[in-house]
Formats: structure tokens, sequence, C-alpha cells
């Protein structure tokens, strides 16, 4: 076969180019700040994590015995936070989109260096902050704040922690910006639009969502502080305020969030589905295309959250229309990377099973929303365990799998070392059997009628909670064994080569570690995206099939 | 807690709750199946077309529209489907019949009070009779709560400043849970209780049996001469200084900015606690405030004194009329009717 030869490596790269910690707080370079972002959200992934595991712990039994009200109230809202704010919305754009959307699209830097440090100085300010309100005496107010409880009843940190989060959103705009910038103008000579990796057209479309949505959220959560400190009757209905106006300008965001954290991952996972079977992924265009689709529709559906917020029945019904509507592209994606697989060469390397898991868990979190976009059934489920099983099948299923998936997939680019395979695959095998033993009995739980935010429930509740704890423990440990092996492969790992996959990604086509520049002289592209075999050998295989291949 | 015939389902006991499995069924149906044909061809690939040899380099496959639209649309017609049918049993579960009996339900952290119109009151429980409407009129003393009875598949937002309403009609007797569904603070968990169906000979046991209460459209009578609403509205609701009460509720109302809207819940209350935002027409703001003068409780029993003026000519204040009516008692129900001592007016 074609092999794909990166140059010579030489001895330098972006990590012994520089030492010291100076180097580091103040490096321009995308894949540093890369790093540095890998490792706080590592730190507050540990955290939200203990989090879970006291919740999980706390439901093992009907009544209240490890945690109090008052301690589990907190302790489910600053999972909540913690995981959304400061994991799952930066977790794939800022650590593998900032190192490998200049990579991939042959740039030597984002487009503005210098922002991007910032971007990560704003969500550390925004992290500190946060945790001096976790620390002070904590949030109780759910991670959605809804009013009027956190503007007057709730006697904990709301205005702290919503200044943490408000902090943080910045860094999120930033980077949305710096991403769009450098997509439209600094691709390499050659590299067309329709020839970028599908990682890079979900990051912008990710970008998108992140610098139209998040100045909504930022608003809100002043607005939520102007009135528990001043009073000023913005949702207050004693003066003349609507509660159920914040609700929706929460949502407004905070559904759209939900695609910043996924589309990233839908990415990881086109990436992942081409290289690991050796073919160009199927019907490109839809599969780009539907991650703008669902970026724009994504904010069109805000009000299926409040199907029983005493919303008009007819607002209802447009927004369950709507959500319906949403679920079209994502089915898309799921149908071509199925197509993808067919007459491949499928390696079971890592990164692939970690793909292969996602497609599994994210149909069936896709679907489960189905449910919840279906009104009726809403109505009963809403405010469930159904609820939280769904998106937990989103977040933890979808998200975080094709994180981990991405993140073996790059590590040998990012470390310049292998991670150790036999690891790798088991631990992607426990996290695939503990993550379904957690969440597929919630489902079944929030049918039965188990509320969410309950820690005391009745009897008959107790057995599928059992269950989920136990899920809870495998998927734990699941988790922390790449945390162990991958900072073991940094310093043991076999030393990888350039293009240890052997694929023609352009992020491939120079050393690992890759320079500080990435490339020792600036690509030139002459080639369609994930092209193993030249097009002309495309084969017709089906009466189905376009007669001339897409791409020619 | 009875369990129904499949598992993992709870117990099935209103008019509606059969509905809203079957939707359930067939979304779990639609689920199960797209699960297995995605997971199964995913698997059988994998297997089929794994990498024989580390060189291997498979021919590109050529795109193709026809399978694009045809796996864009055939899932958006299922999932029209899911939203029509879904939509169809929303519609219906968010009209309350018109001959439905009311309750009313006020919660506060974290307890549901209730009161029935023939003044019964309870605490975290509600007794209802089988094969009677019920709607449920809901309002907060502070956060937002949910009123959420698995058993009946219902659930509706409390949520202040608001009237929310939920209704029901109950098929099978038996003890069913109550929870509150919206985080409503320190003790969410615990704002839980239970919804008692029973047979209508057993119910109308429980009500003659349970002390007998003020209803709250006499409580609201009450309220309405000790705040002096009487000195401009008239002390049965005739009008005078401020707009006529009798009749009103459920008709139009013309206001002075030339609107007119229906006399509702909302309405109403609105215009106790903020009587400016839409004055009648041909009255001027005079009425004062009395927000924060009434509680939650005191502003659902004027609503049912107003309510019960329905009937009433303005004049004939103390004729015996058929007390409380609340709008609609429903014929098949004469035991649920007040005892004759409760006649507004008779009360002094």
């Amino acid at each position: 076969m074609e092999t794909f030869v990166p140059p010579v490596p030489s001895r330098i790269n972006y990590i012994n180019a520089q030492y010291g910690l100076k180097s580091w707080l103040l490096t321009k370079d995308h894949k540093r700040i890369a790093l540095l972002y890998l490792g706080s959200i590592s730190f507050f992934f540990f955290i939200g994590g203990l989090y879970a595991m006291a919740i999980r712990l706390e439901l093992l039994t009907p009544q209240a015995d490890l945690l109090q009200s008052a301690t589990y109230n907190k302790v489910f809202t600053q999972h909540g936070i913690i995981m959304v704010f400061f994991f799952l919305i930066p977790s794939i754009p800022a650590t593998l989109g900032n190192f490998l959307v200049p990579m991939m699209i042959g740039a030597k830097d984002l487009a503005f260096p210098r922002i991007n440090l910032l971007s990560w100085y704003i969500y550390l300010l925004g992290g500190i902050v946060t945790i001096y309100a976790l620390l002070a005496g904590g949030v109780d107010t759910g991670w959605t704040f809804y009013t009027p409880f956190s503007t007057t009843f709730s006697n904990s940190y709301v205005v702290a922690t919503g200044l943490g989060i408000f902090i943080n959103g910045f860094s999120s705009i930033l980077t949305g910006l710096n991403f769009i910038v450098t997509i439209h103008t600094m691709r390499a000579p050659g590299m067309t639009w329709f020839r970028l990796p599908l990682f890079i057209w979900a990051h912008y479309a990710t970008s998108l969502i992140m610098i139209l949505g998040t100045p909504v959220i930022a608003i809100t959560i002043l607005l939520l502080a102007f009135e528990r400190v001043a009073h000023i009757g913005i949702f207050d209905p004693a003066v003349g305020g609507d509660p159920v106006l914040f609700q929706h300008l929460f949502w407004f965001y905070s559904h759209p969030a939900v695609y910043i954290m996924v589309l990233p991952g839908m990415g990881i996972i086109s990436e992942l589905i081409a290289n690991f079977s050796r073919k160009n992924i199927f019907g490109y265009s839809f599969v780009a295309f539907s991650s703008l689709a669902i970026a724009v529709f994504g904010f069109l559906v805000w009000g299926h959250h409040l199907f029983v917020a005493s919303q008009s029945v007819y607002a209802g019904m447009i927004f369950s229309f709507l959500s319906f509507a949403v679920a079209i592209p994502s089915a898309i994606k799921v149908f071509n990377w199925t197509a993808t697989l067919y007459k491949g060469s499928i390696s079971y390397d890592t990164p692939m099973l970690y793909a292969l898991g996602f497609i599994g868990l994210f149909t069936i979190g896709g679907m489960t929303g189905l449910f919840l976009a279906a009104l009726a059934v809403d109505v009963h489920v809403s405010d469930t365990y159904f609820v939280v099983a769904h998106f937990h099948y989103i977040m933890v299923g979808g998200t975080l799998l094709a994180y981990l998936g991405g993140l073996h997939y790059w590590w040998p680019k990012i470390t310049g070392r292998m991670y150790p395979e036999v690891w790798g695959k088991f631990s992607a095998l426990v996290v695939f059997i503990g993550f379904n033993l957690t969440f597929l009995p919630q489902f079944l739980l929030g049918y039965m009628g188990m509320p969410r935010r309950y820690h005391v429930y009745p009897a008959e509740f107790q057995v599928l909670h059992v269950l989920s704890t136990a899920g809870a423990s495998i998927l734990g440990v699941g988790l922390l064994m790449p945390l162990v092996y991958l900072m073991w492969s940094m310093r043991y790992g076999r030393t990888a080569p350039g293009n240890p996959w052997n694929l023609p990604g352009l992020e491939w086509r120079t050393q690992s570690p890759p320079p500080t520049e990435n490339f020792d002289y600036t690509p030139v592209v002459t080639w369609e995206a994930y092209e193993f075999a030249p097009p002309e050998e495309t084969e017709v295989v089906g009466k189905f099939q376009d007669k001339v291949p897409e791409k020619v | 807690m009875q369990s129904s015939w499949v598992p993992f389902v709870p117990p099935s006991a209103s008019t509606l709750s059969g509905k809203v499995d079957a939707l359930y069924f067939y979304l779990s149906g639609v689920t199960i199946f797209f699960t297995l044909l995605i997971s199964g061809v995913l698997i059988f690939f994998v297997i089929k077309y794994r990498r024989r040899n580390p060189y291997e380099i498979p021919r590109p496959v050529a795109g193709s529209i026809k399978l694009e639209t045809l796996w864009s649309v055939i899932p958006f017609i299922i999932a029209m489907t899911m939203f029509a049918w879904g939509a169809q049993i929303f519609f219906e579960q968010s009209r309350p019949p018109s001959n439905a009996v009311e309750v009313y339900v006020v919660g506060k952290q974290w307890m549901w009070k209730i009161q029935h119109t023939t003044g019964q009151r309870e605490i975290n429980e509600l007794h209802v009779p089988v094969g009677r409407r019920i709607k449920l009129v809901m309002g907060t003393e502070d956060v937002i709560h949910d009123f959420f009875i698995p058993a009946f598949r219902i659930k509706a937002d409390v949520v202040p400043g608001r009237y929310t309403t939920l209704w029901f009609e109950a098929t099978k007797a038996g003890r069913y849970h109550l929870f509150c569904a919206e985080y409503c603070g320190m003790n969410h968990s615990g704002m839980i209780g239970s919804v008692v169906v029973m047979e209508p000979k057993d119910f109308d046991e429980w009500l003659s049996g349970s002390s007998s209460q003020q209803s709250p459209a006499i409580a609201g009578q009450q309220i309405y001469e000790t705040l002096g609403c009487a000195s401009c509205h008239g002390p049965t609701g005739e009008g005078g200084r401020g707009p006529a009460l009798a009749g009103v509720f459920g008709r139009q109302v013309f206001l002075n900015n030339g609107q007119n809207i229906k006399a509702d819940e909302a309405y109403i209350r609105e215009s106790v606690v903020n009587p400016q935002a839409k004055l009648v027409a041909g009255f001027g703001p005079i009425m004062p405030t009395f927000q924060g003068q009434v509680s939650e409780e005191q502003l659902m029993q004027i609503l049912a004194f107003i309510k019960s003026l329905q009937n009433q000519t303005p004049e004939p204040v103390r004729a015996a009329s058929p007390m409380p009516a609340p709008s609609g008692m429903p014929s098949v129900a004469p035991s649920v009717a007040p005892p004759p001592a409760a006649t507004p007016g008779t009360h002094r």
C-alpha cells in the first residue's frame, strides 16, 4: 500500500522546544495551550466524578444515610455545574480541537494565539471563582438555577457560582471565535472546504453555537444576579416579573449547549470511523451539512424543556415538531457512519472500539430523546430519571466516549508515545459495560415515576438504583484506568512514529510530537479527505449509488 | 402499591394512562428496533470487513443521493407519527372538560395543601372517587413545584403568580404516589404524598366522615368582606364603584384599553394582586393592590367565591341560591353537593 511517510523526525518538538514553567504559562502555541486545557479539564472531571460517586452511593438505599438533604442538593448541583460548564463544554474543543484544528488544516497556529491563551486564563479564573463558591459553602439550586428558588429562596452561593460560569463563558466565546477565523482564513493551499476533515466541520458548527449562544447565558446569569441582589423584578411575579422567562432564557442557551458538547464528539467519530476502516466517509457532504443543520435547528427547540412549565399548548406543539425535526440530521450521521464501514478494512484498535460504542450509545440516547419530544410521554417522564438517563447517554455515552476515543487516537501525536493497547481495549470494554449498567436501569426508573433530585425515595425503586450504583462503580474503574495508563505512557510508553496508524490526514504528515510550527514547510493539499485510494478506483456497488463518484 | 402486568411500568389508574402507555410502547418498540438494526449491521460489518492484512486498502465506495434521501425521509415519517400521536394525547390532557369537579391545590415548601369545593382540607393527600372528572386548580406560595401522579401519567408545574391546571379521571381504586417533580429546595424529596382513589360509595363516606369544614367559597366570601371588597364591588358582587363580579367568571370583559379578554382564573387573580394591570372599561384605577395581603389559599378562596356568584343575578342576594356550585358540578354526583347549611349569605 501507499504509505504516508512523514518527514524525518527532528529532535526538536513543541514539548522540548522550551523548558520551564514560564514557557508553558506564557505560551502562544495552540498545542501547549491544548495541554494546559487538558490538565485543567481533567482536574474538573475528577471533581465532578467524585460528586457523581457520592450521589450514586447515597442512592443505594431509599433513606438518607450518607448525605442529608442539604448536602445532597449541593452535591448534585455541583456535579452538574462542574461537569457541564467546566468539563463537557470545553472538553473536546479546547483540548483536541485546540490541538488539531490548525494541524488538520495545515496551519501553524490558530488565528489569534494570544486570545487562545487568554481563553485558558479566563477558563481558569472562572474555575477558581466557582471552586471558591463550592468551598465557601456551595450552591444548591440545581445546575439549572430555576427562579424564584435561586433568586429569592436559596441560601447558598448562587451569585458567586453564577459569576464563575459567567466568566467561563467568555473563554468559550473566544475559542469559538478563534476557530471560525482560523478555519476561514488559514487553510493550507489546496485545502478546500470540501476537503476538510469532518472534525473541522463539526468544530465550525460548534463554534457558531458558542458565539451565538453563550452571550445569552451570560445575560441570563447577570439578570439572575441583579434579581437576587437588588430584586429588580425580572423573574419575580410579585414585582411584575415572570419566573418562566428565566427558563426560556436559560434553555435558549443550554439546549444548543448540548450540541456544543456533542457536535465535536460527532466530528471525532467521523474521523475514527473513516480512518480505522480506511474508507472515505460515506456521504461526506451530508455528514458535514448535518452538523450545520444541527447547529441551526438546535436554537429552535429550547421550549421542549418547558412542556410542563405552563407553556401554551400550541407553543408546546411547535417545539415538539421542531424537536423531532432536529433528530433527522443526527440520524443521517448514524446511517452514514454505518455505511462507511461497508467494504472497509476495519481494525479493532482502542479508538475504533470507542467509536463503535459511541454509535450504539448515541443511537439509544438519540432515540430516547424522541420520547421526550413526544408531548404526552414527556409530560409523564419529564423531571424523572428517564431524563437523567437520556442526557447521560448523550453526554457520557456520546461526548465522553468520543473524547476518550479521540484522546487515544491522537495520543501518539500529542505526546509522541503510544498508549498500552491491551489496557486501552480492556478499559473501553469496562467503560461500555459500566456505562450501560449505570444508565439503562434509570430509563426504567424514570418511567416508573422516580423523580430526579430525590435522595429519599419509595422502596420499590431500590433494586434498580442498586444496579445503577453497581454500574457506576464499574464505570468509575473503567475511567480511572486511562487516567493511570495514559500518564504512565507519557514516560514509559513505546515511542510513537509520526504516523503510527498510517493515515492520510495532514496531522499525520508531520513528526510526533509536532514541531512548534506544526509543519516544516507549508503543506499543499492535493487529496480529498480520507483519500486512502485514488478516487478513480471508486466502486459503484449497488444500483442505489450515484453514477458519478462523489468527489472527482 | 399495585404493579401492572408489564414490568417496570407504574400502575395504570386513569383514563389517560393507557393512552400514554400505548405511545410509550410504540416508541420503545421503534427504539429497540432501530438500536438492534444499527448495532446488528454494525457488528456484521465489523466482523465481515475486519482488516485481514495490515496493508490492504479497500476501494472507495461511491455516495448515494437515493440512500441519503431514503434514510432521511423514512425516519422523518416515523418521527411525524410520534409527533402527531403525542400531540393528540397532549391536547386532550391539556383541555379540562367543562364538567370537571374542581379541587384547589396550593404548593409550599414542602407540602401540598389541598381543598375540596365541599370544604374538606387535606395535606399531602388527595382523595378522589373513581369515574369522576377532577380538575386541579393549582398555585404556589413560594417557589415552583410540580404536581406529579405517575399512576395517572400526568404532571404540571405549579408556578408563582399563575394558576396551572391538571385534570384526570381515575379508573382504579388504590393508593398512588404523589411527588413534587420540580426541585424546590431542601426537602424536595420529602414533598411527597398519596392520591387515594376510592369507589364513589367509599368516597362519599369519606366526605361525610371528615369533619365539616367551610367550603372555599364561603371562606372566600368572608375574606371578601374582611378586606372591604364589598364597599366597591357590592356585598354580593353586584358592582358599584368597582365592576360587578357576579357572573363575570368565564365571560368576556371589556377593558379600558379597547381589548377584551376572558375572565379566567388568571385574570381574576391578577385583578386582585395587580388591579391596575387590566382595568375594566368605564372604571378608574382606584383599587389598591392586595399583593402580600392575601395568601395563595385565600386567593383561591376568593376565586371560588367569585365563581360561586355565577348563577346568581346581582339583585336577589339572599335568595337561597344553590351554593358554591363550582362551575359544573357533574350531575352524576349529587352526593358531593354541599350540605344545605353551606349557602353563601347565611354565614355571616
